[in-house]
C-alpha cells in the first residue's frame, strides 16, 4: 500500500466520519432535545410577567436588599473590565490558595455582610465561584441573609425561613452533591408574592 | 470527610467495575471483527475508505496509515480554526468573533488531535461550525488510541505477522463503542437538563433589569463525547464546572461515570485477549487502589481547606473558592482524581484554586499517566510499566523475563524504556527553560511555589495528553502555544511508536510454556512490585518538582507565612 493510498483513504474516512458525527449523531442529539426535553433543551429559561428574565440553570447578580444575593462572581467583560454573572465568558479568579490577593478579594466580599460575625458567614457566599454563574448556594447562605430581605420586604422572617426550606434541595441520594437553594427560583417566588 | 460521601465514592466504583467488566469483553468482540449489529453503517464508511481497509497490515503499515489519518484531522482542524467565522454556519459573525491565529490554532489543532484537549483559548469564542469539527475530533481521537492499544496486545498475546487492519478497527471501534455509548450518555444528559440547541445566546433582562446573554449551543452532543472519550475541551471556558455544562449531582456522576467507563473496560479487555481474566483483575485492581487513593487525599485537602483564609478573615476554613455549590465536596474530589487519573482534563472545580495537596494529586496523577489513563494510551502505560515490572522482578530473583509466554528481551526493554523516559523529559525540560526566561514567566498568574506549579502543570497536562490547566497561567502566548503543542504531539506519538514497534518485535516472539523458571504476573505478590515500580520509577522522578511545587506550598499554608 503506497502513501498515496493511505491519503485518498484517510480523507475519504474522515468525511464520513465528520457526516456521521458532525451531522447525523448531532442531529441525532438536537432532535431528541427539542423534542422531548424543550425546557432544558433550549436553556431553561424563565419567565416572570411573560418576560424572559434568565435561565434558572445560570446566576444572575443581584444586589438590591429586597433579594437573596448569591455567590461572588468573577466573570469579566469583553473589555476585560468586571463584569459579574456574565453568561458569555464564565470562569473563576483562579488565584492559588496562598496568593495574598485570594485573602483581599475575600474580604472585599465580606464587607456586604458586615454586621455579621465571620465565623457565622459560610464561605461559599463570600467566595467565588468556579464558573462565575453558579445558581445556587448553601441553605445557610439564604438563612444568613433572612433579616435583611424580610426588613426591605415587610415580611416575616420566620416566612422566609420557610420558604427557603421550600425551595432546598438535598443531595441526590443523600450522597451525591450538596444541599442547595437555586437563588434565581427563591427570589422568582418572593417577585411572584409566596410568603 | 463525611460518611455519606465515602459511601457514595466507594459505591460509584463499584457501579464503575460491574460496568467494565462485560463492557471489557465486548470491546473485545468488537476488536476481533465478531459483533456486526450496525452492519450498514460499519460496510458504508469502509465501503468510502475502499480497498484500504481490506488488508492485514504489518506495525510498520498499521503505523503509517494511523500517522496519516493523524495529519489529515490535524490539517482539517488547523484550516477551519484559521476560517472560522468566515465560513457558512458560522454564528459568530454578528457577535465579532475572529478566527483564531497561526500560534493559537497549531496549539488546538494539535491539542484535540492528540485528544488532549488543551484550550489557550476559551470556548464561548468559537463558532458552533468550528465546536462541531472539534467534537468529530473528540470521537475520532480516542478510537486512535483504542486502536494502538490494540495492536499493542494482538502482538502480545498470540503469534503473528500481522497485526489487523488500522481503518477497520478505527472504523469498528467508533461505530460499536463511541457511537452508541455516546448516544446513549447524550440522551442521558439531556434528561438531566443540559441545553442542545442551534438558537444563539438568549438575551434576557433579569430580575433586576440588567441585560444577560446566555450562551447557549449544542451543549449536550459535546459534552457527552468530551466525556466519554476522555477529551476534555469544554463547549464552555468553565468547562463542566458551567452549570449549562453539569447542572445538578446526577449529572455530575455521569459525566464522572462516562469518563472513566471505557479506560477501565479496557483493561479487562486486554483480560479478554490474554484469556487470563485474573492478570486483568490484578492490574485493574492495584490501579484503583492508586486512583482511590488518590481521591481520598484530594477528598481530605478538601475538607480541611485553607488555613489562612481561617486565620486572616475568622472564616471557616472550607475553602469554596473556584467550586461550584452543587457538586458538593465528595462530588468534586471525585471529579478532580477522575479527570486526571483517565487524562480527561474536563474540570469541574478550578484546580489553580484548590488547597495545594487537592491539586498536587492531579498533577500526580498525570505525571504517573498509569492510573487507568486515556483511551489506549493509559493501557499501553499500564503494561509498559507491567513489563518493566516484569523486568526488574525477573533480575532480583534470576528468573527469565517473560510476560504471558513472552521473552522480554533487550529489543523490548529498550522500548519500554525510550517510552517511560519521553515522559519525564518533555514535562522537566520546557519546564525549567519556562522558569529561568520571561517568555515563560511573564504569565505566570500567582506568586511564589505556587507559580512553579502553574508552570509544571501546563507541560505535565500536555505531555499526559490531558488538556486540564493550572489555568491562572496565561497560556495563549507564541512561546506556551507552540511548546505545548510540541509537547503533546511528542507525548502522543513519540511513546505510541515505541510500542508499536515493540508490539512488532513481540509478535514474532514464540510463546514459552510457562514452566517453574516462570514468574507468575497474575498474583497479588505481582501486584505489589508492579505498584511500587510505577511509584518509585513514576513518581520520584517527579519528586524534587513536586516538592519545589504543591509540597513546599502546602507546608506554607499550614505555617501561616503569609500575610
Amino acid at each position: 500500500m503506497s502513501m498515496r493510498q493511505d491519503l485518498w483513504a484517510s480523507l475519504r474516512g474522515y468525511v464520513a466520519l465528520a457526516v456521521l458525527f458532525g451531522g447525523i449523531y448531532s442531529l441525532f442529539v438536537l432532535g431528541v432535545g427539542q423534542l422531548f426535553f424543550n425546557h432544558t433543551a433550549n436553556g431553561s429559561l424563565v419567565s416572570y410577567h411573560g418576560r424572559v428574565v434568565g435561565s434558572s440553570e445560570i446566576g444572575q447578580a443581584f444586589s438590591g436588599p429586597q433579594w437573596f444575593w448569591g455567590r461572588p462572581s468573577a466573570t469579566t467583560g469583553a473589555n476585560g473590565k468586571p463584569q459579574p454573572y456574565n453568561a458569555d465568558n464564565s470562569g473563576g479568579t483562579n488565584y492559588g490558595p496562598t496568593n495574598p490577593a485570594l485573602i483581599q478579594e475575600i474580604k472585599a466580599n465580606m464587607k456586604l455582610y458586615k454586621g455579621i460575625p465571620p465565623s457565622k458567614i459560610p464561605p461559599d457566599l463570600v467566595e467565588s465561584s468556579a464558573s462565575g454563574l453558579d445558581p445556587d448556594i448553601t441553605p445557610q447562605s439564604a438563612l444568613i441573609q433572612v433579616p435583611r430581605v424580610a426588613a426591605a420586604r415587610h415580611v416575616s422572617q420566620a416566612s422566609l425561613d420557610a420558604l427557603i426550606a421550600r425551595y432546598t434541595r438535598r443531595p441526590w441520594l443523600g450522597m451525591y452533591g450538596a444541599a442547595r437553594v437555586n437563588v434565581l427560583e427563591l427570589n422568582l417566588a418572593l417577585a411572584n408574592g409566596a410568603k | 470527610m463525611s460518611a455519606a460521601g465515602v459511601l457514595g465514592i466507594l459505591i460509584f466504583l463499584a457501579v464503575l467495575f460491574a460496568l467494565a467488566m462485560p463492557m471489557g469483553k465486548y470491546i473485545h468482540n468488537v476488536l476481533e471483527n465478531r459483533v456486526h449489529w450496525l452492519r450498514p453503517l460499519e460496510d458504508w464508511i469502509l465501503a468510502i475508505i475502499g480497498p484500504a481497509a481490506k488488508k492485514e497490515q504489518t506495525w510498520r503499515q498499521y503505523w503509517r496509515s494511523f500517522i496519516v489519518f493523524n495529519l489529515i484531522c490535524m490539517l482539517i482542524t488547523y484550516a477551519v480554526l484559521r476560517l472560522d467565522t468566515y465560513l457558512p454556519l458560522s454564528q459568530g459573525v454578528g457577535l465579532g468573533l475572529s478566527p483564531q491565529g497561526p500560534h493559537l490554532a497549531f496549539n488546538t489543532a494539535a491539542s484535540f488531535t492528540t485528544n488532549t484537549n488543551w484550550q489557550s483559548y476559551s470556548g464561548e469564542t468559537l463558532t458552533y461550525l468550528a465546536q462541531l469539527f472539534l467534537m468529530v475530533l473528540q470521537f475520532i481521537t480516542p478510537a486512535f488510541g483504542l486502536v494502538i492499544a490494540a495492536v499493542f496486545i494482538r502482538g502480545l498475546v498470540g503469534r503473528r505477522d500481522t497485526l489487523g487492519n488500522f481503518y477497520a478497527d478505527l472504523v469498528r471501534s467508533l461505530v460499536y463503542i463511541f457511537l452508541p455509548v455516546a448516544s446513549i450518555g447524550a440522551v442521558v444528559l439531556l434528561a438531566l437538563g443540559l441545553p442542545d440547541t442551534f438558537a444563539g445566546p438568549a438575551i434576557v433582562h433579569t430580575l433586576q433589569g440588567a441585560v444577560q446573554q446566555i450562551d447557549r449551543g449544542p451543549v449536550a452532543a459535546f459534552e457527552t463525547i468530551k466525556q466519554l472519550g476522555t477529551n476534555g475541551g469544554g463547549f464552555f471556558n468553565a468547562n463542566a464546572a458551567h452549570p449549562f455544562e453539569n447542572p445538578n449531582p446526577v449529572s455530575n456522576m455521569v459525566l464522572i461515570l462516562l469518563m472513566s467507563i471505557l479506560s477501565t473496560s479496557l483493561v479487562f479487555t486486554f483480560g479478554a485477549y490474554a484469556k487470563n481474566r485474573k492478570q486483568a483483575i490484578v492490574l485493574a485492581g492495584v490501579t484503583a487502589v492508586l486512583y482511590m487513593a488518590g481521591t481520598a487525599v484530594v477528598y481530605w485537602a478538601l475538607v480541611n481547606g485553607n488555613p489562612l483564609i481561617h486565620q486572616a478573615l475568622g472564616l471557616s476554613p472550607v475553602s469554596y473558592e473556584g467550586l461550584e455549590v452543587r457538586n458538593g465536596l465528595p462530588g468534586t474530589a471525585l471529579f478532580v482524581s477522575t479527570t486526571t487519573a483517565y487524562t480527561t482534563g474536563a474540570i469541574n472545580a478550578w484546580h489553580d484554586s484548590l488547597p495545594p495537596l487537592a491539586g498536587g494529586i492531579p498533577l500526580l496523577f498525570m505525571m504517573l499517566n498509569t492510573v487507568f489513563g486515556g483511551k489506549g494510551a493509559g493501557l499501553l502505560n499500564i503494561l509498559m510499566f507491567a513489563l518493566v515490572t516484569v523486568f526488574v522482578a525477573g533480575l532480583m530473583v534470576g528468573r527469565t523475563p517473560e510476560f504471558l509466554g513472552k521473552r522480554i528481551e533487550r529489543k523490548e526493554i529498550t522500548l519500554a524504556t525510550v517510552a517511560m523516559l519521553i515522559h519525564p523529559i518533555i514535562i522537566l525540560a520546557p519546564t525549567a527553560f519556562a522558569l529561568v526566561h520571561k517568555v515563560g514567566t511573564s504569565s505566570i498568574l500567582n506568586p511564589g511555589f505556587h507559580g512553579l506549579s502553574e508552570v509544571i502543570y501546563a507541560f505535565t497536562s500536555g505531555a499526559a495528553n490531558n488538556g486540564s490547566a493550572f489555568a491562572g497561567l496565561s497560556t495563549n502566548t507564541p512561546f506556551y502555544n507552540v511548546s505545548i503543542g510540541l509537547v503533546m504531539l511528542v507525548g502522543r506519538y513519540l511513546s505510541m511508536a515505541a510500542m508499536v514497534a515493540m508490539a512488532g518485535s513481540l509478535a514474532a516472539k514464540r510463546i514459552v510454556p510457562a514452566s517453574a523458571g516462570t514468574l507468575a504476573t497474575d498474583s497479588w505478590s505481582f501486584a505489589w512490585v508492579y505498584l511500587f515500580v510505577t511509584l518509585i520509577v513514576g513518581a520520584l522522578t517527579f519528586f524534587p518538582a513536586l516538592a519545589l511545587g504543591p509540597i513546599a506550598e502546602h507546608l506554607v499554608m499550614m505555617g501561616g507565612a503569609v500575610k
